[in-house]
């Protein structure tokens, strides 16, 4: 008999606290994966974050730290300084990062750290229990924008990997979703990239992932995929926006 | 080696390189810049890394962050940077990571005023941010005595895991003043077991503070506070004159100096006037406290405050002794003048009502 489909190696045997239809253990394993076929485990510190990804540390197999809500680059920054060629990734959602952690985030790729962020969005904040975020859609229903999201006066959608692209620091801006096998495929490619890019120097990297809440979106897990592809894409169209320079 | 002559921030960040720190995470404010523009220049001369943080508190999470990697590290900030650091103090504290933070008082509230002072006392022995934690405080009141207590803070960092707080003033952080700096050993820094270094060959690590069990996380507070009562036999102070002393000033820092020359003055007069010093804020020095001011009718702190220390010296005499204070504020310093009237008046026995307007 063969193995053709096993645990990484960098994930741990814990029963995950995520809720039936969340993408957050699709998007694990992705990041265990490529961990694995890089053969870095052993090499790699991760920094969880506050929100539904809080205990990623009981599921990452790799040395880790918890960091303050948003501070996540921060932490990172100060591991790698201090570890230059250890891999150091952050794992964060958009109400940890695109919120009270803009300023860590826009920064930590200003200064061109060379770590990687995998950034989870969901449009809500999950672990709170449903409230606005900054990637909220316009009209979409939340606990703090029970009439839908307006533009004037609760603020448009952040589009975070079209801001981080902007800056020069930044080397590898990606932006891809996880609602069909292809686009976890694509999905994987991305991370690997961002990994590769790291561990060659080049700066920092950073993967925006379109992950799914059916809990606090009130959808089945399935409803959830089709609303992500029928809302979410428009607005945070999928793709690379920022490549290193050749040289 | 020879005494050099340089300002208090300086030979602070002098003093934090030979102690062995090679990496410092800052954000710039007014008293204490002297220190993060020191080690921009001088940490990478011995391979270390300078970073100006986009803030104060992602400078004081890039402490953590260094911190949890199993590195010696530092920031330094003054009052209103103090405040935006203490979530992650707080987080610094209940992770038990060891570091150096460096508060060079400001007038407050609010933003204050650049000038110096020692109204975050309560800030810097109480906690500071949320939860029962506690920093190592130590004070010091000359620039040879920040020189000197650098190594010791890391070393304490260290054994207890747990940050430790620097308190100055914009006096001590701005004054140039001869100092020697010991020879330069190599100091053997802690085995560091529990830093994130990458799993090679072992379990992972974790640095975090997350306790969602209750149970869990009371056990947890328990623990520092069993650590907390360990620091106890840490105290330090100074004792000057208190053997006869029928009035006792009590002071730290700058205060103390100002304090120590009222002794003086007072004694030529004949009065019987003692200094005691606490060096270090937390642990307080109770015992010594007691011993020092044994035969006081009288005690008097001397702060760049309008009651802070005043409120530890009642407490850590059991109100046995009546305690008052003498405190100036806004960046405003006493002068020995004013502290040996009040001296006076105590002694004397005109007592008077006493209220915040006999300091001025």
């Amino acid at each position: 008999m063969k193995t053709v489909y096993d645990r990484p190696e960098t994930l741990t045997s814990s029963k995950t606290h995520y809720c039936p239809g969340c993408t957050h253990g699709i998007i694990h394993r992705l990041v265990a994966e490529v961990i694995d076929e890089l053969g870095v485990r052993e090499e790699t510190i991760g920094v969880s974050p506050v929100g539904c990804s809080v205990l990623a540390y009981n599921y990452f197999n790799v040395d880790m730290q918890q960091a303050a809500h948003g501070r996540a680059p921060a932490v990172a920054t100060g591991i790698k300084r201090v570890h230059p060629q250890k891999i150091v990734f952050t794992y964060q959602g958009d109400g940890d990062l695109a919120a009270i952690g803009t300023a860590e985030i826009v920064h930590v790729a200003a200064r061109g750290e060379k770590i990687t962020t995998i950034f989870v969005n969901n449009t809500i904040y999950g672990m709170t229990g449903g409230q606005m975020a900054p990637t909220t859609l316009l009209n979409q229903v939340s606990m703090t924008s029970p009439e839908g999201r307006t533009a004037i006066p609760q603020g448009y959608p952040i589009r975070v990997s079209e801001m981080l692209a902007t800056l020069q620091g930044a080397a590898y801006i990606a932006r891809v979703s996880v609602h069909n096998p292809q686009e976890v495929s694509k999905a994987k490619k991305a991370i690997k990239k961002a990994f590769e890019l790291q561990m060659a120097g080049i700066g920092f990297t950073f993967v925006e992932i379109l992950s799914t809440c059916p809990t606090n979106w009130g959808y089945t897990p399935k409803e959830s995929l089709k609303w992500l592809v029928d809302n979410m894409i428009p607005v945070y169209p999928l793709g690379v926006k920022k490549m290193p320079e050749e040289r | 080696m020879a005494k050099v002559l340089m300002k208090g921030n300086e030979a602070l960040g002098e003093a934090a390189i030979r102690a062995g720190c090679r990496y410092f995470f800052g954000y710039p404010i007014t008293p204490q810049n002297e220190i993060p523009q020191y080690l921009a220049k001088h940490l990478p001369e011995v391979g270390g890394v300078f970073v100006q943080a986009e803030s104060e508190i992602a400078a004081i999470n890039m402490v953590y962050g260094a911190a949890g990697a199993g590195a010696r590290v530092m920031t330094s900030s003054s009052g209103p940077g103090i405040s935006l650091k203490q979530e992650g103090i707080s987080y610094i504290a209940a992770a038990e990571l060891p570091c150096v933070i460096v508060n060079m008082q400001r007038g407050g509230p609010g933003l204050g005023g650049i000038q110096p002072a020692q109204s975050d006392y309560f800030q810097a022995v109480k906690g500071g941010g949320h939860g029962d934690y506690k920093l190592l405080v130590l004070a010091p009141a000359s620039v040879q005595e920040m020189a000197n207590l650098m190594e010791k803070a890391f070393n304490l960092a260290d054994e207890y895991r747990n940050p430790v707080m620097i308190l100055g003033d914009g006096i001590l952080g701005q004054m140039m003043e001869a100092v020697e700096f010991k020879e330069e050993k190599k100091t053997s820094q802690m085995e560091k077991p529990w830093a994130t270094t990458g799993a090679k060959g072992r379990k992972p690590n974790l640095i975090n503070s997350l306790f969602l069990d209750p149970l869990e996380l009371e056990k947890h507070n328990m623990h520092l506070q069993r650590k907390y009562d360990r620091m106890a036999k840490e105290v330090l102070w100074e004792n000057y004159k208190t053997d006869d002393a029928e009035l006792v000033l009590v002071g730290y820092g700058s205060s103390a100096r100002i304090a120590k020359a009222v002794v003086d003055q007072a004694r030529a007069q004949g009065i019987k006037v003692g200094l005691f010093r606490p060096i270090s804020l937390f642990p307080f020095p109770k015992n010594a406290l007691q011993e020092a001011c044994k035969y006081a009718h009288n005690v008097l702190t001397v702060e760049m405050s309008l009651g802070q220390l005043v409120e530890d010296v009642r407490y850590n005499l059991e109100f046995k002794v009546p305690v008052h204070l003498y405190g100036r504020v806004g960046g405003m310093v006493p002068t020995t003048r004013a502290v040996l009237e009040e001296v006076k008046r105590w002694v004397n026995g005109d007592q008077g009502v006493e209220t915040h307007e006999n300091c001025l």
